[in-house]
């Protein structure tokens, strides 16, 4: 064991408004045992549990003689765990982990082109936020490791998110973190790669050598640790110079699965505001909508941050949508459903997709090579965006299952 | 006097005292299964010889009042909560209480309030016996951890009013603070500087207390109208500067939620009602003051707007959320149990549809009907639930008594009652094995509403059928345990002794439960 000069640290938070989080205070010492002290609100309950936890991981470290103190406001196994581990490895250098079970609801997959019209954004080092997130039902969930979490609280927000990734139910959301900018950002990968993150966004992207060196130590994580399994990247072009390379990014590698533009940045690079008009960042969300597009690949727009307004984010939906844009973040779950709602298919664009893929089908049913519409032919692009069109439309309860059986 | 004695297991399985405080009470026998026999309790006759003839009932402080009044050791003192937090009387009477050397006196307040806190002392130094009403806060510490010297009884604001009328609880001096009286006694709740809306709480109490005091701080010439307390049954008339302080009166808890886990089981709970169809033209519903019912109403009121329809009525705790409804046509009435902010104040003031209730309107189940049977839909609130849809609204899970039962027991007699909760609130299930109090019989709450999913009680096949092509997600009431325990771990049981420190009432004035010292 490599005991550093120092023998105290801390992690976690605690007052008044803290939920579901704990501080923990951890002192080394020389002798005299293990002393654990908690104070919880729901010692009556758990307080049995807790202590039981806090023995296993510092056994687990090979601490036997430590004063612990745990303030507790709740906190789940994984954040008391998280906060612990965080405080024995800011004094101990150790490649152990104390990791908690990947709850079998997480393990799943998503495909490239899963659809991705909400992304909810959480800062990493605030579990209460995570808990519910997925009942929501965004399409995916970004524990954020980059800009909500301050640069002093980093190391212990890596824990957290780890533990998240396994033991919080995403409920099907597509499982997604943001690293921080690369080079800085590749560490952070030690710390999702093993935990079935299914995206993985890379915040202020300039370059395909940076999409290349996310994939390069992914790869070296995937083989050492034997997993399998597709893990995609979203990139966030936030600068004019990532702009200008916005194609090179998208056609990096295969597993970019979208690209996504970071308005706040980008704009404070060209020296310009924000406005709700958005003239000022008109050319950057065409150029990475038409690099996505070219590379094939969707398209993300921006957050919208002004979480009261309800109607301004409709109208900055429908300008999105219309501009090309596939989905966009969010930064509040009230979001999701107006996101979800503008995003979708209108009837007109379902009443075509349904033609098409009818179109198809009969084809097929008939063994016709060819699938012609009127006197149009079909190409095989076509029917796979009305056949996506139409599912989204299912999935939205927009159109019913059986909607065939109706032509 | 024992503080209790002779345990016998009721109803529900509970073991209850049938000795509380040296008096013989009945142990739950099961809903409508309590029929008393006998009369009401009858107040001595007055006679008007014996008060001013020019009606003037004035006398010059507080104290000479009590003492006029004959406050004397072992007395029966009751109060009301209309200035919720805001209230400054009940310290008032007890502080001279304590000056005279008066002991033993029983609190019978309609609720207490963190406000109250001022009384621990005389808790402790026996100037209080102990308090029969809702305890929370640092009263709730205190006689969680077993320092009342007598026992504690809780009672819903319906059963309130029962044990007054049935004489289970004789009140020697009632003290009703009104922030508009007139000489004679006559007094309302909409004006004046400490305008709190109605005095509903106060009618028991002023028909059978033996002695009746009226104290304000907006002495108006007779007559006070509109009077809501009649002066015909008050013995004294007390001025002071100040009644309460209006300011506090206010509800802390009369915004609708900004959380999006409250909002999502708010929205859940509305679509629930309009797929059972229980939304519709002319329903009626009661939606408390918290974040999650306001919220509610405000689904309500969407679907209504959308559709054209209007509500018959709102039996509230009113606050600006029903009055806009009132004011939007979208309900033709509120029947109001108690204003929750100043708007509800000036509508009960201005609008004929704004009606004042009491207790023995609303909830009294000693009357000939009530008409909390009538709600087509009632949406209260829950500490926690049990898998036998038994719930509670008065301990924390730590066993430490948190809440009044309020109106909360006389509700569930609605025609569907629904809690809506959070599955857990800080690692802690609020749907278990066991509650760890029972004050609602399971067989009276209809639905379970959480973030995670909705559960319907077995019992109502109807709604089961219902929903049965939802595409809300319904699950048992097992499998919602199940969720919350593998997200937050299987709880301990509370650290409880065998000691009761606190019993429930049913609204029939039966025992449904005793609540437990903490150790």
């Amino acid at each position: 064991m490599n005991v550093s000069a120092q023998n105290i640290a801390f992690a976690g938070n605690k007052g008044d408004r803290v939920r579901s989080d704990c501080f923990v205070n951890l002192e080394l010492a020389k002798e005299g045992g293990l002393q654990i002290l908690l104070q919880s609100k729901v010692k009556p309950m758990f307080g049995n549990s807790i202590n039981k936890l806090v023995e296993d991981i510092l056994n687990h470290f090979e601490i036997n003689n430590a004063k612990i103190t745990i303030v507790d406001s709740g906190a789940l196994p994984f954040v008391l765990a998280a906060r612990i581990e965080a405080s024995i490895k800011k004094l101990i250098k150790t490649d152990k982990e104390f990791l908690l079970e990947l709850i079998p609801e997480n393990r799943y997959q998503t495909k490239k082109d899963a659809f991705r019209f909400s992304r909810l954004y959480l800062p990493g080092n605030t579990p209460s936020l995570m808990l519910n997130a997925g009942i929501h039902n965004p399409n995916g969930i970004i524990l954020d490791l980059e800009d909500a979490v301050a640069p002093d609280k980093k190391f212990e927000a890596s824990f957290v998110v780890r533990n998240a990734l396994r033991e919080v139910n995403y409920y099907g959301a597509e499982r997604m973190v943001r690293i921080n900018q690369v080079p800085q950002g590749l560490d952070d990968l030690d710390f999702i790669v093993p935990h079935n993150v299914n995206l993985i966004l890379v915040p202020k992207c300039e370059s395909k050598n940076q999409i290349v060196a996310v994939n390069k130590r992914i790869d070296s994580i995937k083989k050492e640790k034997g997993i399998k399994g597709d893990i995609w990247l979203m990139p966030i072009i936030e600068s004019a110079l990532g702009v200008i390379k916005a194609y090179e990014i998208a056609s990096a590698a295969d597993n970019v699965a979208s690209i996504a533009i970071g308005l706040e940045d980008y704009t404070a690079d060209l020296g310009t505001r924000r406005t709700n008009k958005g003239t000022e960042s008109f050319f950057a969300r065409s150029m990475v909508v038409n690099a996505a597009k070219a590379a094939g690949i969707q398209a993300i727009d921006s957050v919208f941050s002004d979480i009261s307004d309800m109607e301004a984010l409709k109208q900055n939906v429908l300008v999105s949508k219309s501009l090309g844009f596939d989905g966009m973040g969010c930064i509040h779950p009230r979001q999701i459903r107006v996101i979800h709602e503008n995003f979708a298919p209108d009837q007109p664009e379902i009443e075509k997709a349904k033609k098409i893929v009818d179109a198809f089908l009969k084809a097929n049913e008939k063994g016709l090579g060819v699938v012609s519409l009127g006197s149009k032919m079909i190409d095989a692009p076509v029917v796979k965006r009305a056949q996506k069109t139409v599912d989204l439309a299912i999935s939205l309860g927009l159109l019913e299952k059986n909607w065939r059986k109706d032509i | 006097m024992k503080k209790y004695d002779k345990l016998v297991k009721n109803a529900v399985g509970r073991m209850v005292p049938t000795i509380v405080n040296g008096e013989e009470h009945i142990p739950f026998k099961g809903v409508g299964k309590h029929f008393p026999t006998g009369r009401k309790y009858a107040p001595r006759i007055a006679s008007c010889a014996n008060y001013p003839s020019d009606g003037n009932k004035t006398v010059s402080s507080l104290k000479e009042a009590l003492v006029k009044a004959g406050l004397k050791d072992g007395m029966t003192i009751s109060t009301h909560h209309h200035f919720r937090n805001g209230d400054i009387i009940a310290n008032q009477i007890f502080d001279i209480a304590n000056e005279m050397g008066v002991k033993n006196l029983r609190w019978y307040p309609s609720a207490s309030f963190p406000c109250h806190e001022h009384l621990i002392p005389y808790l402790e130094d026996g100037t209080i016996n102990r308090i029969e009403g809702s305890m929370n806060g640092p009263l709730g510490r205190f006689a969680s951890q077993g320092k009342m010297k007598g026992l504690g009884v809780l009672r819903s604001h319906g059963g309130r009013y029962q044990a007054v009328q049935d004489g289970e609880v004789q009140i020697d001096i009632t003290i009703i603070a009104a922030p508009s009286a007139d000489p004679f006694g006559n007094a309302n709740g909409v004006d004046g500087p400490a305008a709190c809306g109605l005095l509903g709480f106060a009618l028991a109490d002023s028909q059978y207390a033996d002695k009746v005091i009226v104290v304000t701080d907006n002495l108006v010439s007779f007559p006070c109208i509109p009077w809501q307390i009649h002066g015909n049954y008050v013995d004294y008339v007390v001025e002071v500067d100040k009644v309460g302080i209006p300011e506090k009166i206010i509800s802390g808890t009369t915004q609708i939620t900004k959380s999006p886990d409250r909002l999502l089981i708010a929205e859940m709970t509305a679509k629930f009602c309009d797929q059972a169809g229980i939304v519709k033209d002319g329903f009626s519903y009661q939606a408390g003051a918290g974040g999650t019912a306001l919220s509610i109403g405000i689904f309500f009121s969407e679907l209504l707007k959308e559709r054209g329809w209007k509500a018959r009525f709102i039996r509230a705790g009113s606050n600006k959320y029903p009055v806009q409804m009132l004011e939007d046509g979208l309900v033709e009435y509120i029947l109001d149990g108690q204003t929750f902010d100043l708007e509800g104040v000036r509508s009960m003031r201005e609008n004929p549809g704004h009606v004042n209730t009491s207790p023995f309107t609303s909830y009294n189940y000693h009357g000939k009907g009530n008409f909390a049977g009538m709600v087509d839909v009632v949406i209260l609130g829950a500490t926690e639930v049990d898998i036998n849809f038994n719930a509670n609204v008065v301990t924390h899970s730590d066993g430490y008594l948190l809440h009044g039962i309020g109106g909360w027991q006389n509700c569930l007699f609605s025609k569907c009652t629904i809690l809506p909760i959070p599955l857990f609130r800080d690692r802690v299930p609020v749907v278990k094995d066991e509650v760890t109090t029972i004050c609602a019989p399971g067989e009276l709450v209809d639905v379970i509403v959480t973030e995670r999913g909705i559960a319907i009680n077995p019992k109502r096949k109807d709604l089961i059928e219902k929903l049965k092509d939802s595409d809300l997600s319904i699950k048992t009431i097992e499998e919602l345990k199940e969720e919350a325990e593998k997200i937050c771990g299987v709880p301990e049981k509370p650290n409880l002794s065998d000691e009761i420190v606190a019993v429930i009432k049913w609204v029939d004035g039966t025992i449904i439960d005793a609540v437990r010292k903490v150790l």
